[in-house]
């Protein structure tokens, strides 16, 4: 341990930590992120964080901004929630998003709607291909049987306070948490209706990628999955990415590519108008 | 049992009742193929409410039957099915809105009722909104997903007089909408009353 008995030598003490740089962090200014993908113009990008193990991450993106999420190591859960963030008492609607697309799993060329009508993100790429909505959040008391511990201040946080603690620093609160979307995590649904977490649905290096179709606050806490049985509490770096880019036009396909489709974006222009 | 409490929902109609712990409630699809949508919540502490992801979670299955317990989003048991003449019920679909009708049908279904405004009109009624509103159940209704992930409301497998009963595991407010859906399978294009019986 140092000697710190003034506040001078505390003082140096603290600064002499400036500029350390770990994998799981922010960078600060943005202009110094490295390993940019080669498709991202490194001067478009407004954000690049990376999320250990049980942390997690919650930012207002402008309207048109891309958000990666890169699994770095394959082993990543994107446990996923996302507002209107001028208006957060409209937001995803995991339920609305499976029932008026037709299809659980989501994937390229899928929306995450929300509760009033309106397409939030669009998937504008996806490596992986399937993702949980049926299972929400790990919670304490789920944690607590795996791992022995689940609070958020043990060594094995949970999903939904790390979502909570996101949702406060914007003056939301515990009733403002939905069902969410679990990124990178594939829960197979059979005929009778039972569940299968699917080891292994990712792989390193895959991507998903979101654009914000509205002013988005988006959530994202990197906890095992509620079904992930592994006794360790395992999940590896997940990068996010964030870029400007254009408003959707009237040409995208994703727009395009059905009547639900253009009917949510419909709805989103009419929001701005 | 007597039966304390005993009320016919109009079709179309919201309804909350708080049924307290130990006590059954009896939901009956009179007419068959009525979609019942439900939402529950602790009486004493409302920000404890279902929750669909820890229902599924815990019985690893995503349809709810006889023996399924329904969780709060607190991971407490909110209620039990104790009998189930049906065979399966819903919570993966969520209830229609106005909104989310106009993605699914098209704008011209904007101003037909709607589950969400019976959720909110009557959560109203308990000081509670639109933050109150969840994933909910589906009574009655059909919700396969195939092998690809397809997931989609189908023809329902209930029948007049198919009823279930939920035991209440701790003191529970009931909000349900009888569901006015006109645009798909749930209520087979007609919808019709529900009864709801109440035991102890």
């Amino acid at each position: 341990m140092p000697e710190l008995s003034t506040p001078y030598r505390a003082r140096d003490h603290a600064r002499s930590m400036h500029g350390k740089v770990i994998e799981a962090m922010p960078t600060l200014p943005i202009t110094g992120a490295v390993g940019v993908p080669p498709d991202i113009d490194p001067g478009t990008l407004t954000w690049d964080e990376t999320l250990a193990a049980g942390e997690y991450a919650s930012r207002v993106l402008k309207r048109g901004s891309r958000l990666r999420l890169i699994n770095k190591q394959g082993d990543a859960c994107a446990q996923f929630l996302c507002y209107n963030a001028d208006r957060p008492i409209e937001r995803l609607n995991v339920a609305d998003t499976v029932k008026v697309q037709w299809n659980a799993y989501l994937g390229e060329g899928k929306l995450l709607l929300s509760d009033m009508g309106r397409v939030l993100m669009s998937v504008t790429r996806d490596t992986c291909g399937r993702h949980d909505t049926f299972c929400g959040a790990s919670s304490q008391w789920s944690n607590a049987k795996k791992y022995g511990v689940g609070d958020n201040y043990s060594p094995y946080p949970n999903a939904r306070d790390r979502f909570l603690l996101g949702l406060l620093k914007y003056g939301l609160g515990k009733k403002d948490i939905p069902a969410n979307v679990s990124f990178f995590k594939h829960v197979k649904v059979h005929e009778d209706g039972s569940m299968a977490f699917v080891p292994d649905a990712s792989k390193a290096g895959d991507i998903v990628e979101l654009r914000a179709e509205v002013n988005t606050l988006v959530i994202v806490a990197n906890c095992p999955h509620v079904m992930d049985d592994r006794p360790t509490y395992t999940a590896t770096p997940l990068r996010l990415l964030a870029y400007r880019g254009e408003i959707t036009g009237p040409d995208d396909p994703i727009r395009n590519a059905g009547p639900e489709n253009q009917r949510a974006f419909e709805n989103v222009d009419d929001f701005y108008l | 049992m007597s039966i304390i409490y005993d009320f016919t929902i109009a079709a179309r109609a919201p309804w909350s009742h708080v049924v307290k712990q130990g006590q059954t409630i009896r939901i009956i699809d009179l007419e068959g193929n009525q979609a019942v949508d439900c939402i529950l919540y602790n009486a004493h502490d409302p920000a404890e409410r279902y929750s669909s992801c820890e229902t599924v979670v815990a019985q690893r299955n995503i349809f709810l039957n006889v023996g399924t317990t329904l969780y709060s989003n607190e991971g407490r048991a909110m209620m039990t099915i104790t009998a189930d003449t049906c065979g399966r019920h819903d919570t993966s679909g969520g209830a229609c809105s106005c909104e989310s009708n106009t993605l699914r049908y098209g704008h011209h279904t904007k101003h037909q009722h709607a589950c969400v405004e019976n959720f909110i009109y009557e959560l109203g009624q308990h000081g509670l909104g639109k933050r109150d509103v969840v994933s909910n159940i589906n009574w009655f209704m059909n919700v396969p997903v195939l092998d690809d992930g397809a997931l989609g409301i189908v023809d329902g497998i209930s029948a007049p007089g198919k009823y279930l009963d939920l035991k209440a595991e701790m003191d529970t407010l009931v909000v349900i909408s009888n569901c006015p859906q006109i645009n798909n399978p749930c209520n087979g294009f007609n919808p019709t009353p529900v009864r709801v019986v109440i035991k102890e």
